[in-house]
């Protein structure tokens, strides 16, 4: 088997083994996992409204996805991929209710521009950091994404004094009535055009320009690099920034296309750390993000279906999702398993 | 309030507060110590915390007094399986390990939620527990002025334990053999392997006991500061216990004391809108402290990280 045939096989095959141990999990706890994964595939494809959901929740993901895979091909670990999606978000709604009598030519590429600066910036202290003083990102991103969560929280209720924000005003809006009547009223909205078109800029930054041959080259031997005068440091903190761009975005993508607003939360959405496992999954390539969020949006969505369709909790899917990123991690043992497979049918 | 009042009122609540950490912290120093990055802990805490919680209520009744205590122990032993996962990713299966650890965090609140829901009918929270760890005065320590109602009054007898488990793990750490290949194993897993150490076998020990320690941590969370399980239980306690480590670069005591000043932070974030001149701090400053401290350490305490060297690597047998 070719290389690139096993790099195929192996996240299909881990996709596969989480189903199958998410069956076995769904049996031993005494529910039906045939009942469970028909909830799970109407959830995901019942009708044309559920499609335009699943689309929906797609959206953010393929952000977080590409946030998480530039990071990961620049040599960084980007966990801070929540904290940067929630001061996206924050700063979003605030550009989206306190600006008023703006067109929407004007306000609504505003409010995305706000959204991927907070979210640039919250990911250039990260980098910063540890191209300054050599912390690594991880712990820093970690440490971050409180940060944020309690920062944002601060933010809405000394902006409303209430749970939640005002909603923000059309002009910012990415919704589309166009779409919603397309698929029943569902909240589907512009936003899965703007995740389309930064699939493509990311692919155009990391294959066509030398910004992207620089970044990936100081993530792939940073000695090199140097040797070969690029300036490890100033790369270090634009690729985390770049990579805080997407993840701003994606918190974008919540303010102005699914919620209108921003309420306190008492913890993460989960789509910066689900980010992680989509790019894994794609891995880390632009298209490879898209398929990725495509099962994770699908999966996550899906899954509100069944406490109601097959009375299973939605905690399932999780289950499985983490299982999913565990089997691709180990991907060393299905590469093996593979290769001795391959080997068999080729001596025959 | 008195500049005293204060300090008998904050102290207190420092330990109280620090005490799951120091569980935690080091049992990712023994994880790394090896090699080993433990991103888990926060999944294994999670597990811990509701594993507390559930035989807590659902032996009680049997076991009286004793519950809390032997819900720990229960809580430890699958801490340490659930930390298997991690160490076969890690270990044989050579995945990456921050990868698995972010996994395994997934996994345990999946885990936890949806038996949660099982056992509840649907419902995301458990019931409280009833049966508590008592608190006590240390005997004649407690009589000691100044000293002893600061330190010696009213305590669980949980933080002692997490003192003794700091202590011993020194000990182990530096001062056994097992500690000096747990050691090498960390720093040149080849060196260590050609001198007869069995680099698999450590990892393996490392792993477990990161693992039944981080779940002793969270049982002792659930069930001296929240008494109930929900998702927001264990809210980036792990985390801590991982900031903490770092701060205490890697060392059982200096992971005790980083502890120590998360839990004095946290105790200010929750008790400061009593305090005087505290209280007229926006509460969010409070909230965000242990957190921004924690950065503001690394960045101008620790300098250079000093992580053991192979930690984050797989050993590959053969391979220079």
């Amino acid at each position: 088997m070719s290389n690139r045939t096993i790099n195929i096989l192996v996240p299909i095959i881990s996709v596969i083994l989480g189903l199958i141990v998410g069956a076995i999990v769904m049996v031993v706890t005494g529910y039906d996992p045939i009942k469970g994964y028909t909830a799970l595939w109407n959830g995901i494809f019942g009708d044309i409204y559920t499609i335009g959901e699943t689309i929906r929740q797609i959206t953010p993901y393929i952000l977080a996805g590409l946030a998480v895979a530039f990071a990961f091909r620049t040599g960084l670990f980007n966990i801070g991929v929540e904290g940067q999606l929630i001061m996206g978000w924050a700063a979003a709604t605030y550009v989206g209710f306190a600006i008023e009598g703006l067109p929407k030519l004007i306000h609504l590429p505003l409010a995305l521009i706000a959204a991927a600066a907070a979210g640039a910036f919250w990911a250039f202290i990260a980098g910063y950091l540890k191209a300054r003083f050599s912390i690594h990102e991880v712990i820093v991103t970690i440490m971050l994404n409180y940060t944020a969560l309690h920062i944002a929280n601060a933010l809405i209720k000394s902006w409303s004094g209430r749970e939640r924000t005002d909603n923000i005003a059309q002009t910012a809006s990415l919704s589309s009535p166009w779409l919603e009547e397309l698929t029943q009223y569902s909240r589907l909205h512009w936003g899965i055009v703007i995740a389309i078109v930064m699939v493509f800029i990311m692919w155009f930054i990391l294959e066509r320009t030398t910004l992207g041959f620089e970044l990936k080259s100081v993530g792939f031997n940073k000695n090199a690099a140097e040797y070969a005068g690029m300036s490890v440091k100033k790369n270090i903190i634009l690729a985390m920034t770049i990579s805080g761009v997407f993840a701003g975005l994606a918190g974008a993508m919540e303010a102005l296309g699914t919620f209108g607003y921003m309420a306190i939360r008492s913890g993460f959405t989960g789509i910066g750390f689900d980010g992680i496992a989509v790019a894994l999954l794609g891995a880390n390539t632009p298209l490879g993000v898209v398929f990725g969020a495509t099962l994770f949006g699908a999966l996550k969505f899906g899954a509100t279906n069944m406490p109601n369709a097959a009375n299973i909790p939605l905690e399932i899917v999780s289950i499985i999702i983490a299982l999913i990123i565990f089997f691709v991690a180990s991907g060393y043992v299905i590469r093996l398993a593979l290769e001795k497979f391959g080997k068999k049918k080729e001596g025959k | 309030m008195s500049f005293l009042d204060i300090l008998y009122f904050i102290v207190p609540s420092a330990i109280f507060y620090a005490a799951p950490l120091i569980f935690a912290a080091i049992g990712g120093v023994f994880s790394e110590r090896s090699g080993v990055v433990n991103i888990g802990i926060e999944g294994i805490m999670v597990i811990g915390a509701f594993v507390g919680i559930i035989f807590n209520l659902f032996t009680y009744e049997t076991l009286g007094g004793f519950t809390p205590w032997v819900a720990l122990l229960v809580a430890m032993v699958i801490g340490a399986l659930f930390s298997l996962l991690l160490a076969v990713a890690a270990i044989a299966f050579r995945a990456d390990q921050t990868v698995t650890g972010v996994a395994l965090n997934l996994l345990g609140i999946a885990i936890a939620l949806f038996l949660v829901k099982m056992i509840f009918e649907g419902r995301g929270q458990t019931d409280f527990i009833s049966e508590r760890f008592p608190r006590f005065d240390v005997p004649l320590l407690a009589d000691i002025p100044f000293f002893g109602p600061l330190l010696f009054h009213n305590i669980y007898g949980t933080s002692i334990l997490a003192f003794a488990v700091a202590i011993l793990a020194w000990f182990v750490i530096f001062k056994t053999p097992f500690g000096l290949r747990l050691r090498a194993v960390g720093e040149h897993p080849m060196a260590a392997d050609t001198m007869g150490v069995n680099v698999t076998k450590m990892r393996y020990i490392a792993v477990m006991i990161s693992g039944a320690l981080a779940g002793i941590g969270g049982a002792v969370y659930s069930q001296t500061i929240t008494n109930d399980f929900s998702h927001a239980t264990i809210n980036g306690q792990g985390f801590m216990a991982i900031a903490a480590m770092i701060f205490g670069k890697w060392h059982p005591i200096g992971a005790m004391g980083a502890a120590l000043f998360f839990g004095l932070a946290q105790a200010l974030s929750i008790a400061g809108s009593t305090i005087p001149y505290v209280k007229d701090i926006p509460p969010v400053f409070l909230t965000i402290l242990p957190y921004v401290l924690t950065i503001l350490a690394l960045a101008g305490f620790i300098g250079k990280a000093n992580a053991p060297k192979a930690s984050g690597q797989p050993y590959i047998k053969g391979k220079r």
